[in-house]
């Protein structure tokens, strides 16, 4: 019996650098002679630059240079947008790295000022003067789409960048029309800030002798970093190192390759000094991506049995000022896909329209797509049991997909991979008591106290994902990822991925993974990431898909490694390569306990090659390429409890259950703070998060002081639940959990709250509920 | 104008340009860069150190107001090569996930269950808030801090 370090909670391999101040994050790291980048950024949401004067910035002390796009030319080619949809008339304007002649939201860069220091640099940015003409502006996006509105960029008419149709919109009209109950609700999914607890930085320096560039950056992916800064300079992509050191969360909002990266690339060969930039959190607001922001108009139709019978929306999705990397695949790919969730629904239709407004620009944000699907289908789901009079948990149930094991295929065309909704769907009822808290709410509710519950039954897809998918998707990348897993002489490994964690603690799983493949000790194993000159290639960590991607690769990297084992051992045992036996690192002859070859014995003997079998060549290192052959689907049910004061509006959080399935858990521990942030997330967002803007598109919640982020004392501690539903397709079974959190929390505590304030005649209030809007709507609906 | 700091147990005199804050000197002058800095409102508490032995929020300080005083930072919180019982616990607990909130959670938590051995939860929640983690939740936090700060109870 072999003992497994799979599926145990061990310590993380990360902790001992960050729990002592020792781990280097990018503006950690310095240069002798750094030059530091500040930009100078419109204060306007829509305006003509009449002109930039920066003769007195030039003169002030330290300054080194200031320059704009005029004096950029053509030395760095506009950012690209990295996910173009097909048949979507997808338009993509110029997103250039300082302004040409026009900005498009409020932080749009301008110009840059160079300088020998932090202070000052921002001292001459202040200083220069630049001439605006204001022009009207647009922030909500059914607005930005409609007659009138001011036009974004003259090349994207009636600012729609794309319109992406899923379904038949005859065949929803027929499904609709015969349905016995039709229940519809505009839902909006506000903006939200990303707040990565590091903001976003980078660091140039170029070497004119041998015309390579240093990019030291906040990247979830530094190979995407590498391909877009290579194409934007020009420099040979073999000439470009991108390194993302330490890198302190992302959420997502790490994934563009931003004008930021591109500018400090840029000045840093211009001036042949390293240059250095790092954004405050107020301009981290203004400038680093948001996330969501749909206007949805959703509807679903359900027979009076229960029988949920199709869904289907008409999406507004505020792209902001320029398109981001990948931002047209959020609303439409990753979310229209997630329409059916796990119920047994047969209808499904979404319309969904990128429109340019002066936000900031949005992308993927935790979750991307699939949060604002579920949140829109457990919300109708809500509202057809209300409408029907059925139990919002039994009218799920009713509606469940039965177990699978081997794939299922959905309305929406994909092919889910396995799961068991109803086992995880019973275990949070039971958890959560659901019976007998029905009967105390009503015996609450005689005393006029108000408490609700909310049931979240979810799926989603992760685990980003095989790459021809990518490609007919418009993708412009793959979504397959390598790794090599390198033993040394004395027996100690190095696993070089090309993903880059940021926070998942994959350092620690990855090695759980090759720990079991291989029988090393784990903590011989060193998980290596972020530097293009060191590791493979790969595609980078988001969509949870490092765990599934790069774990698989890793495994079977490991695997490879094995066989090549087995046959040297058994040629150094003079044994036939079917009577070796391994258990625990070690390889023996069956029958010969006694005689028998360690992996370290065997990797020494490899490296010396002194006595190979025929035909085998030396070292002990194999690589993988590793594309799935398709998404990961993990799922559960999450349900909320809640208490709302009636006079005051206040929410108590009372408590939480969480039941999710990613498949067998290589570090439970790790696969419950992953919950427990996500779901942090997510009831953030419910409760208390969102962007707002004036009407002229300035930004009033553009500090930690005014936008909402989630404190401790918001929260209980979180009741988690797990069952095992493997993944058939993933050598070790897993699937990701990086975003399940963020994905079931939102529409758990709105359901939560709604169903406390539904005796109170309560139907609807736009997210976030912020106490002054509930005690709002229970007075509207009092009078 | 100069000033004299003692950082972690060592005297540093450095002429330093009025306006810089207290984080900016430590990370900047003295590359002790364990001190984070995650916002520019004093909320998130990504630089807090101890200053004379109370939490500070190090980016609210100029460095010339903290001329004489003594700091810890992260950097020093361990001592004898061993880890401060705040740091294990955090570990232990898988108090962190991407850790740059970490080491201001540390140094706030190492002070408030100094003065508050046997805190409860709800204390410590409560106390938590000015300190902000996007990635762990707090749930685990919490747990770390719990476990010290029971720990400091019984002993
Ligand atoms: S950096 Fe000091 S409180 Fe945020
Ligand atoms: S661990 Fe990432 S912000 Fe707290």
């Amino acid at each position: 019996m072999s003992t497994r370090i799979f599926g145990s909670g061990i310590k993380r391999r990360e902790d001992p650098r960050l729990i002592t101040g020792e781990a280097r994050y990018t503006d950690d790291i310095k240069l002798p002679g750094v030059l530091h980048m500040a930009v100078v950024r419109s204060p306007y949401a829509h305006a003509n630059i009449v002109s930039i004067d920066s003769s007195a910035a030039q003169a002030m002390e330290g300054v080194v240079a200031v320059y704009t796009s005029e004096d950029i030319g053509d030395g760095l080619a506009g950012l690209p947008t990295a996910w173009l949809i097909p048949d979507s008339d997808l338009k993509t304007p110029e997103h250039p790295a300082l302004a040409k002649g026009k900005v498009r939201y409020v932080g749009d860069g301008v110009a840059i000022v160079l300088a020998d220091d932090r202070y000052r640099a921002q001292d001459a940015a202040d200083a220069v003067v630049v001439e605006y003409e204001e022009l009207p502006a647009v922030i909500d996006p059914e607005e930005a789409a409609g007659e009138g509105a001011p036009l974004i960029h003259d090349d994207v008419e009636g600012n729609i960048a794309f319109r992406w149709v899923m379904g038949d919109r005859e065949a929803s009209d027929a499904v609709f029309d015969a349905a016995d109950v039709v229940v519809s609700e505009r839902i909006l999914q506000q903006r939200l800030l990303p707040t990565a607890m590091e903001p976003r930085s980078a660091m140039a320096q170029y070497n004119a002798a041998t015309e390579e560039l240093t990019l030291w950056c906040t990247s979830q992916n530094p190979h995407i970093h590498r391909f877009i800064i290579s194409a934007v300079t020009g420099l040979n992509e073999n000439k470009v190192r991108v390194i993302a050191p330490e890198v302190g969360g992302g959420f997502g909002s790490k994934i563009p390759c931003y004008p930021d990266e591109a500018l400090v690339s840029w000045a840093a060969i211009k001036l042949g000094l390293p240059v250095k930039w790092t954004e405050t959190r107020s301009e981290n607001y203004l400038i680093t991506i948001h996330g969501r922001d749909h206007v949805q108009h959703v509807e679903m139709a359900a027979g009076n049995d229960g029988a949920l019978l199709g869904v289907r929306a008409t999406v507004y999705a505020g792209m902001g000022g320029y398109l981001s990397t990948a931002a047209p695949g959020i609303p439409t790919i990753l979310h229209g896909l997630l329409y059916v969730g796990p119920y047994t629904m047969g209808s499904v239709f979404c319309e969904s329209i990128g429109v340019m407004t002066n936000g900031t620009p949005t992308d993927a944000y935790r979750g991307a797509g699939r949060p604002e699907a579920t949140f829109l289908l457990e919300r109708m789901v809500d509202n057809v049991a209300r409408a029907i009079d059925m139990d919002p948990a039994e009218l799920r149930r009713k509606n469940l997909i039965p177990a699978f094991e081997d794939g299922h295929e959905v309305a929406t065309t994909l092919v889910y991979d396995s799961g068991d909704y109803p086992v995880a769907f019973e275990k949070a009822l039971d958890m959560a008591g659901y019976g007998d808290f029905r009967e105390q709410q009503a015996a609450a509710r005689a005393e006029s106290r108000y408490l609700g519950i909310g049931v979240t039954a979810y799926t989603e897809m992760c685990g980003l994902g095989p790459s021809q998918v990518a490609g007919a998707v418009g993708f412009q990348g793959g979504l397959w990822e390598s790794a090599t897993v390198r033993v040394t002489p004395t027996g100690k490994v190095q696993a070089l991925i090309g993903a880059s964690p940021h926070g998942q603690g994959s350092e620690t799983t990855l090695a759980q993974i090759i720990a079991d493949e291989l029988g090393f000790p784990v903590d011989d194993i060193e998980v290596i990431h972020g530097d293009t000159t060191e590791t493979p290639m790969g595609w980078g960590t988001y969509g949870s898909r490092t765990t599934p991607v790069t774990g698989a690769a890793l495994a079977q990297a490991s695997r490879k490694l094995k066989d090549k084992a087995r046959v040297l051992a058994a040629h150094l045992m003079e044994a036939n390569v079917d009577d070796i036996e391994y258990a625990d690192g070690s390889f023996s002859v069956k029958g010969s306990p006694d005689q028998a070859q360690s992996i370290q014995d065997v990797a020494l003997m490899a490296h010396l090659a002194w006595n190979m079998p025929e035909g085998m060549d030396p070292g002990f290192e194999e690589s993988q390429f590793y594309d799935p052959p398709n998404f990961v689907y993990p799922f559960g049910t999450h349900i909320a409890i809640v208490e709302v004061d009636a006079e005051t509006g206040v929410i108590d959080l009372q408590r939480y259950i969480a039941v999710d399935d990613c498949g067998p858990q290589i570090n439970p521990e790790i696969v419950a703070g992953q919950i427990h942030g996500g779901v942090v997330q997510g009831i953030a967002q419910a409760l208390c998060e969102g962007v707002i803007y004036d009407e002229n598109g300035q930004l009033l919640t553009g500090t930690m002081q005014d936008y909402c982020m989630p404190k401790a004392d918001m929260f209980p501690n979180f009741e988690l639940g797990e069952t095992v539903t493997p993944s058939p397709h993933h050598p070790v079974g897993v699937k990701g959990v990086g975003e399940t959190g963020t994905i079931a929390s939102t529409p758990t505590v709105y359901n939560a709250v709604l169903d406390a304030l539904a005796p109170l005649g309560v139907q609807q209030i736009d997210m976030p509920l912020t106490s002054a809007k509930v005690w709002s709507a229970i007075q509207d609906a009092r009078s | 104008m100069q000033v004299a700091i003692t950082v972690n147990g060592v005297l540093h005199e450095r002429d330093v340009d009025p306006r810089t804050l207290l984080v900016h000197f430590l990370r900047e002058e003295l590359d002790l860069t364990g001190t984070k800095i995650g916002c520019d409102t004093s909320q998130c508490g990504a630089c807090t150190v101890h200053l004379d032995g109370k939490v500070l929020k190090s980016c609210t300080l100029l460095a010339v107001q903290a001329d004489g005083a003594e700091i810890t930072t992260i950097e020093g919180l361990a001592e004898n090569g061993q880890h401060h019982p705040m740091q294990t616990a955090f570990w232990e607990n898988h108090g962190l996930q991407c850790g740059y909130c970490t080491p201001g959670m540390i140094m706030a938590s190492a002070a408030f269950v100094r003065d508050n051995p046997g805190a409860s939860e709800g204390e410590i929640r409560h106390y938590l808030e000015g300190n902000i983690c996007r990635c762990t939740g707090y749930h685990n936090i919490v747990k770390a801090v719990k476990q010290v700060a029971d720990a400091a109870a019984g002993s």
